[in-house]
């Protein structure tokens, strides 16, 4: 298990650095709606810090991280906040903070399913590899 | 308009070396390099979002083709040239350093905002009358929730891509041609 994946160097700096591109990717997208950056910038920032774990440690540690089953949830609750912010339901002017959660909402979206492009592209290269 | 014709000609001649350099993997990063000098003239256009987005979207890609073509060949050119890379590495961090010393300095203090252009006004000026709302903040908010949903759209159709040619792939069993 310990000799999947690439050298202790890339799997330190992975320790180390991994918290601090997470807060930056939650940081673009909760102050995008503001200034520049947002949602989909911030998604992709999230997603490439779990791009980092699956090139340090390989797929299962990504995967074992981000359960399949949690995933799923995530991205079903996400989808349900931002449909009902926009479509035009009578509570949704009453909702705190709007831009704010549609931004985190669509950083969750974003995030999760480059992900799992990301995670489709490996398993296609690998079967690939494979067969060859 | 003199940087932006400077980023001009890097972006034209990243993409030439892209399309005339031998092996892969050199045209993959000739490739990076087009990215990330439009994502600069997005910058010098006064556009900082679309530059943000143009910054991440391009790591990703370069992410994905690295691990995509580094396994066909990957030429190794470490040995007897080890003065060059230290010196090398050298001139770019301090080069690094100095760049992000002025930029840091370019940047409005914390809690500022920039000062208004000419594109921002025509929103700040027509955004009541144009989409209806009580208050321009609102009107943003609506724009930025359908922008969302389009988003959300697109990676939704780049998951069920992904989905379709790895089942075909799976169900045929064929073995790609080199």
């Amino acid at each position: 298990m310990n000799e999947r994946g690439m050298t202790f160097i890339v799997k330190m700096v992975t320790r180390l650095t991994l918290a601090f591109i997470l807060l930056y990717g939650f940081y673009i997208a909760l102050h995008g709606y503001r200034s520049p950056g947002g949602g989909f910038a911030g998604g992709i920032i999230v997603a490439l810090s779990f791009v980092h774990i699956m090139l340090a440690f390989g797929k299962e540690a990504a995967l074992k991280t981000l359960k399949p089953s949690r995933l799923r949830a995530i991205v079903g609750l996400a989808g349900i906040v931002l449909l009902s912010l926009a479509l035009p339901f009578p509570w949704a002017d009453g909702i705190p903070a709007r831009g704010l959660l549609a931004s985190f909402c669509d950083m969750i979206l974003v995030g999760c399913g480059f992900f799992l492009v990301f995670i489709g592209l490996v398993t296609l290269s690998k079967s690939d590899g494979e067969v060859e | 308009m003199s940087e932006i014709n400077v980023l001009l000609i890097f972006i034209i001649a990243s993409a030439l070396i892209a399309v005339e350099a031998k092996d892969l993997l050199s045209g993959v990063i000739a490739i990076g390099a087009a990215g990330i000098g439009l994502s600069m003239a997005f910058l010098v256009l006064k556009a900082p979002e679309l530059a943000i987005l143009q910054l991440v979207v391009e790591i990703l890609a370069l992410i994905v083709l690295i691990s995509a073509t580094i396994k066909r060949d990957l030429p190794f050119s470490t040995s007897g040239r080890w003065l060059f890379n230290t010196i090398s590495t050298f001139v770019f961090v301090i080069v690094f350093l100095g760049c992000a010393h002025e930029a840091f300095k370019a940047l409005p203090q914390f809690g500022q905002s920039r000062e208004i252009g000419a594109a921002a006004q025509i929103y700040v000026t027509n955004a009541a009358t144009i989409s209806g709302e009580r208050n321009i903040v609102s009107a943003i908010l609506h724009d930025r929730v359908f922008d969302s949903v389009a988003e959300f759209a697109l990676v939704f159709a780049a998951v069920v891509g992904v989905l379709a040619v790895g089942r075909r792939n799976a169900k045929t069993h064929e073995a790609p041609h080199e």
